[in-house]
């Protein structure tokens, strides 16, 4: 909703802002979207109000066309195509029949404002290709460029340059910052300009926080400014009011200012606007502003400086420390949100539902600061508690560590604050779960820390005869050998804990506390770890960074499958026994759905997206769907969401509901389901897997797995930890035994192994190429990638099983 | 828009006894007087009735104190031996008390001789009391019976012969004129029903009994005895409610609060605890110089008194609550002025408009507010501030840490106002809970006043008091280092499986911290 300024209807009523491909149209009064305007195919760039028409609306966008649109019902009314990337869309009315733009020439970095003149046609389609040059060597931003006194003069600034052009005289005038270049003055960088609506006069915003207003600037010489000096840090935007009598300006401190008469003096502020302020539009009646903030949120604030309405859009945040999560209650979104607050979004009506504020202090908006940063949070119990654990780190030795526990109140139908934890642990706690099981009497948080330590919290009765009060306490407190505490998870039924310490898995019973069983992979640190769900119970995944998924069978304590996978995220589905991983490649990232059950995956989604995925969540649907193809049943009873390194949020669909029911086109598309907000993506069409690269790969991991075979014995018996190896004695002759026994099969077995793979490499690339001609129609190619998944897998399961067998028979009899 | 949000306090648990109602009530008595008797004050009784007079029985003596008095208003020594037991009636104005040599006399509350003698019990007798009907004396002594006597004739009317031990204690009913009850050595407590001629009830205690106390409905029956304090619900024939276990040493005596509410047991390990009735919990509990053997309240709760094994009585009167009224009271507004426009009726066309509520801030939140930060920081150091919520201070100084602006706010100060900082510093520099936050302002501060060192007397002492705190405490962790590495040591050796002992470390060794110039 802040990529460009919102722009108000005539009369006030509606606000309009550019959401991605979108335009949206709010109600000023009620904060609710009324329309939607669908059409542009890429990133809408600009709106301005059609100055001829008050109920109409031109848009630009990155698809080099400018759509005029009937906002009150919605209506496309006509489409010019001009052909080129429009950066931004300027209207004057005194230029009737043209509208300006930003458009870029061939250098990537050299702007050129532009007027285009849009023919009179009535039909639907119009090619407007005639463009005439205004100003060159200009700012991408829109709030680089102002256009003023009614449209005589255009003022663009860039860097130290601030250059006006005069419609009638056809001149540029350029004035410099004479001290730009000398170093105490280094920040006085333009960053915006705004022209008075009257008078000629134009403000300017800097880098350092200045607002400079310039007069007599028709001649050369003679021009004079004043400074206007309150922002500490830059002037992110400005506007005049419409009869220019104040000016207003915002910047990080997220303070709107008032300036009165210009004057240094008489100033007014609006403080605690939540977030840096990034626009600042008012409403051609003049009785209404609005602010954009960098946390998605637009404010309309009345004349007299008081905030009326807010439209808040999921807040983007510079990081999401805490993870999707699905609050059980309302079935929302949560994630972190403002500075400090977790928010509440419904995924069904892409609205917020509420910010809850965690760290409740006072927010400084300053840069530099290191901020109070909320990390973890875990729901548990059915959405009765919220347990958040928030962290301030200033040095290495410095560790400010607080962990909260909200209580849901039925009455305020909101979270209230139970019991604070100072310093729960001695270093930054790593994950935190609850037990969920659904007989549990007693509500049970675990914390694991790098401190070494997990810790087991418990709801207890602290009421006497005064007051009846519940809190949380500490109850057990374990560790294996001061390894760090990397994961934590309890098992469905709440019977089992599983926390991971560096390399080692390590199984407690949650009666007892007692240490059950250990599983060591020494594949790498494990970064994930879940338990299998309903009839895999008795299973335990773990996904290591060395990029291993390794499958334990808890009745026989022994490693059930293993594969190689780089697992960047593991969510297991509340509603099934399905797992989703998306691990992460040097060409974007690969969704695997599987049953624990099973190494063999349920469904392969190549490359579903560029960039590194960083959390995933399963949402479960309120209605289940029935998708008979085998290959989405795992979308039945839940829709997979996941969140990028450039927070876009994106979601698992099929394509749509007419097409479901032709069982020949099952195409699946990761297409967007929901009304959108710019982090809604389309998600594209399939990727051709291209061969060669298939073979790279192929190629790369064939290389290495001979030198994983070379001494596994060997390795496995010096890199497993010493404590968890019986005594030497009884392991030399087993040692020696199975050195032998490598030597054997290295000879023996190695290379008509890898004659076979190859071979079966090739029939299957050959069965692909022939799929590819079955499937030409369908363009279906699903199901590329899973059988050499499960190749590899399988060939790596036979070499590490044959050690497996010998290493970890002692294990057993323990 | 949110409003300025208040700098959060840090709070810590408070240590120590938890301030509840009951403890503010019982703790609301004056310094007990100390009244030296010949022995061991065996029995303490009140008298129902105004002025509320109580019979101390000690040695061979019965005084009657009055209620200020601190010398006894009437004595009576006519006994051989030890007396027991002095009890009054229910009117007042009879005393009963039983004695060493088997004897139970009868006392007239004016008189000085004894009313009547009853004479029948071959041992000491060491429970006398009145039944409901003020006629009939219970009595049961160490020749293992209980004996009902009548007053107006002066004869035995009845002996219950059932307990297999000494009996030492019983009351009677205040209802029912015929039922009483007696505890007795043999562990039991046994309800008597002069109609029957036998026991109607008994309960096991299972320790020696050395006190029953009936409540004023009769439904519920306390008994102590050894360590335990039993309640028993008699309406459901002699079922054990609760048994409480709060001494460590014999329970000698028990006592109900005037309201009913609180029960007061007194024991051997020299403390009273206050029960409450409902939950049976141990709501307060009073220390004493000397193992306790007596305990009563007087109406209304208005006096304790504690008689103990070296023959010292304490008495403890209540506060009175008057004192309060006699501060001059400030004129206030009238009330018309509170209720003003309040009462109007919104007509039809009428817009209400609420006047949105005013935030209370703390000052110093009104000058973090206005980023006033070198002047909150002197709010909170002040003197007052710092001696009684350290915690406000250390919470300033993380916020203004947070902020990033600590450093500006502490410099600039003169000597006094350095000296002040310093001050808090040396005072709570140690406390591990404030150690984090307290460091790095002493870091900072010496960043700051190192050019300066020297010029001011008061400021070098100061911050060389500093240095030799931080010495010792350097020297104090390396200490617990050494001992937890010993008992680490000792954990190792001994290889049982007994979990993980919880060792307190205190606040983790200081960094290395600074070396104080000068």
């Amino acid at each position: 909703l802040n990529f460009r300024r919102a722009v108000f209807s005539a009369d006030s009523k509606y606000i309009f802002c550019v959401s991605g491909d979108f335009v949206k149209v709010y109600s000023t009064v009620t904060e609710e979207c009324v329309h939607i305007l669908h059409g542009h195919r890429n990133l809408v760039t600009g709106i301005q109000l059609n100055p001829n028409n008050h109920l109409q609306l031109y848009s630009s966008s990155l698809d080099g066309t400018i759509k005029l649109w009937d906002y009150i019902d919605g209506i496309l009314i006509k489409t010019f195509t001009v052909g080129c990337k429009l950066h931004a869309l300027f209207t004057v009315a005194q230029a009737e029949d043209s509208v300006f733009a930003i458009v870029n020439k061939e250098k990537p970095d050299i702007f050129q404002l532009v007027s285009v003149k849009l023919p009179k046609s009535s039909s639907q389609e119009v090619e407007a290709k005639e463009l005439s040059f205004v100003l060159d060597y200009i700012n991408q931003s829109p709030k680089c460029i102002a256009f003023g006194n009614e449209g005589v003069y255009v003022a663009a600034v860039r860097e130290f340059y601030l250059s006006v052009y005069f419609f009638k005289k056809k001149t540029t005038s350029r004035f410099t910052l004479s001290s730009s270049r000398n170093k105490k003055h280094a920040k006085n960088n333009f960053t915006c300009v705004a022209c008075h609506p009257t008078e000629d006069c134009i403000a300017s915003g800097h880098m350092d926080g200045k607002i400079r207003l310039w007069r007599n600037f028709y001649d050369d010489k003679k021009y004079t400014y004043t400074c206007l000096h309150w922002h500490h840090d830059m002037v992110m935007d400005l506007a005049f009011s419409v009869t220019g009598t104040s000016l207003l300006s915002g910047g990080r401190e997220s303070v709107l200012v008032e300036w009165r008469d210009a004057t240094e003096k008489n100033k007014e502020f609006l403080p605690r606007l939540g977030a840096t302020i990034e626009h600042i539009s008012v409403s051609p009646a003049g009785d209404l502003f609005c602010t954009s903030h960098s946390d998605n949120k637009i404010i309309i604030i009345h004349r007299n400086l008081e905030a009326s309405a807010v439209i808040q859009g999921l807040v983007k945040d510079r990081s999401i420390f805490t993870g999707l999560m699905i609050d059980p209650r309302t079935k929302a979104l949560v994630l972190n949100g403002k500075p400090g607050h977790l928010q509440f979004y419904s995924l069904q009506s892409d609205k917020q539902l509420y910010n809850l504020d965690i760290i409740q202090q006072e927010y400084i908006n300053d840069y530099g600061l290191i901020q109070i940063e909320l990390t973890k949070a875990a729901f548990g119990c059915f959405g009765n508690w919220l347990a958040t654990v928030e962290q301030r780190q200033e040095k290495e030795t410095e560790l400010e560590l607080q962990m909260k526990l909200w209580m849901y109140n039925k009455k305020t139908q909101g979270f209230i604050l139970n019991t604070k934890i100072n310093m729960p642990h001695e270093d930054c706690i790593t994950a935190l779960c609850f037990c969920n099981a659904e007989k549990s009497e007693q509500p049970t948080l675990v914390t694991a820390s790098k401190d070494g330590y997990f810790k087991v919290w418990i709801l207890t009765d602290d009421s006497d005869i005064y007051k009846k009060a519940v809190g949380w306490t500490c109850d057990f407190v374990g560790s294996y050998h001061k390894y760090q505490a990397t994961n934590c998870c309890f098992s469905e039924d709440g019977s089992l804990l599983a926390v991971s310490f560096e390399e080692i898995v390590t199984i407690w019973d949650s009666i007892t506390w007692e240490l059950k069983c250990t599983f060591c992979q020494r594949a790498g640190k494990i970064r994930h770890l879940c338990f299998g769900r309903l009839t895999c119970s008795k299973y335990l995944l773990g996904a290591t960074e060395n990029g291993i998924l390794c499958c334990w069978n808890l009745l026989s304590c022994a490693l059930e499958w293993n594969a190689k996978l780089n697992v960047r995220v593991m969510e297991p589905d509340p509603n099934s026994e399905n797992i989703a991983a998306i691990s992460q490649s040097s060409v974007g990232s690969d969704l695997f759905v599987f049953k624990p059950s099973e190494p063999r995956p349920l469904y392969i989604q190549k490359g579903i997206s560029r960039e590194e995925v960083q959390w995933g969540v399963f949402v479960p649907r309120d209605v289940p769907e029935s998708f008979t193809s085998e290959a989405y049943q795992w979308l039945n009873r839940s829709q997979f969401y996941f969140l990028t390194k450039s927070q876009s949020l994106l979601t698992f669909s099929t394509k749509s509901p007419e097409e479901k029911l032709t069982p020949t086109s099952k195409q699946l598309l990761a297409e967007e389901s929901l009304p959108t907000t710019p982090f809604y993506f389309i998600l594209g069409k399939h990727r051709q897997l291209q061969d060669e690269k298939l073979n790279e790969t192929l190629e790369n991991e064939l290389v290495q797995l001979p030198l994983t075979e070379n001494i596994p014995a060997v390795s496995e018996l010096l890199h497993t930890p010493a404590h968890v190896l019986p005594s030497a004695a009884f392991l030399c002759s087993m040692f020696v035994n199975s050195l032998l026994l490598s030597k054997e099969t290295k000879s023996a077995k190695e290379i008509p192994e890898d004659v076979d793979m190859e071979e079966e490499k090739e029939s299957e690339d050959s069965d692909e190429e022939n799929d590819f001609i079955e499937k030409v129609q369908d363009t279906n190619n699903t199901g590329l990638g899973e059988d050499i998944i499960h190749q590899l897998s399988k060939s790596e399961e036979k070499e590490l099983r044959k050690f497996r067998k010998i290493d970890y028979s002692w294990i057993a009899a323990l | 828009m949110a409003g300025y949000k208040p700098v959060a306090i840090q709070t810590y648990p408070i240590l120590g006894e938890k301030i509840t109602q009951d403890t503010l009530y019982w703790n609301n008595y004056k310094t007990p007087v100390q009244i030296k008797e010949f022995g061991a004050v065996s029995k303490v009784d009140f008298s129902p009735q105004p002025p509320y007079n109580y019979a101390v029985t000690a040695s061979s003596r019965i005084h009657i104190y009055g209620r200020y008095s601190q010398e006894p208003i009437k004595t009576f020594s006519r006994f051989k031996d030890t007396a027991y037991c002095a009890t009054f009636r229910q009117d007042g104005r009879l005393l009963v008390a039983g004695s060493e040599d088997g004897g139970v006399q009868l006392f007239d509350i004016s008189g000085r001789a004894p009313l009547r003698q009853f004479e029948g019990h071959t041992k000491a007798v060491h429970t006398v009391d009145f039944t409901a009907d003020k006629y009939h004396v219970v009595s049961g002594a160490d020749d293992y019976t209980v004996k009902l006597w009548d007053i107006p004739n002066s004869k035995e009317i009845l002996t219950f012969k059932e307990h297999s031990d000494y009996v030492r204690c019983g009351c009677a009913s205040k209802l029912n004129p015929d039922l009483f009850i007696t505890g007795s050595y043999d562990h039991t407590v046994k309800m008597f029903d002069a109609r029957t001629n036998t026991s109607v009830l008994s309960v096991e205690h299972g320790q020696p009994v050395e006190s029953v106390l009936l409540f004023p409905s009769g439904g519920l029956l306390v008994s102590a005895g050894g360590r335990y304090v039993k309640v028993w619900d008699m309406l459901k024939g002699g079922q054990l409610l609760v048994s409480l276990k709060n001494h460590h040493k014999t329970v000698t005596c028990l006592c109900l609060s005037s309201s009913g509410q609180r029960l007061l047991s007194g024991s051997l390990d020299r403390k009273v605890k206050v029960y409450s009735t409902t939950a049976y919990k141990v709501v307060h509990s009073f220390d004493y110089a000397a193992s306790i053997l007596s305990l009563a309240l007087a109406h209304e709760d208005e006096t304790i008194v504690v008689g103990m094994t070296n023959g010292i009585l304490s008495v403890k009167h209540r506060k009175s609550e008057a004192k309060k009224e006699s501060l001059p009271r400030r004129r206030r507004p009238a009330y018309r002025t509170f209720i003003k426009g309040k009462n109007y009726m919104k007509q039809r066309d009428d817009i209400l408009i609420n006047r949105p509520a005013k935030k209370h801030l703390e000052l110093y939140d009104r000058d973090l507010k206005h980023f006033r930060i070198s002047k909150a920081l002197d709010r909170v150091l002040d003197p007052t501030c710092t001696i009684k919520t350290p915690e406000i201070t250390v919470s300033i100084i993380k916020e203004l840490n947070r902020r990033g602006v600590l450093a500006n706010a502490l410099a600039g100060r003169d000597e006094k106002e350095i000296s002040h900082v310093l001050n808090f510093l040396i005072r709570h520099l140690s406390q591990p809970r404030f150690a984090p936050v307290l460091i790095n302002a002493a870091e900072i501060i010496i960043d700051i006043y190192l050019p300066v060192i020297g010029q001011s007397p008061v400021v070098d002492k100061k911050f060389l008091l500093l240095q030799g705190l931080v010495e010792k405490e350097i020297d104090y962790q390396r200490e617990l280092l050494e001992t937890l590495g010993m008992m680490d040591m000792l954990f190792a050796t001994m290889r049982r499986k007994e979990g993980t002992s919880v060792l307190e470390h205190t606040s983790d060794g200081f960094p290395e911290n600074k070396k104080i110039e000068s």
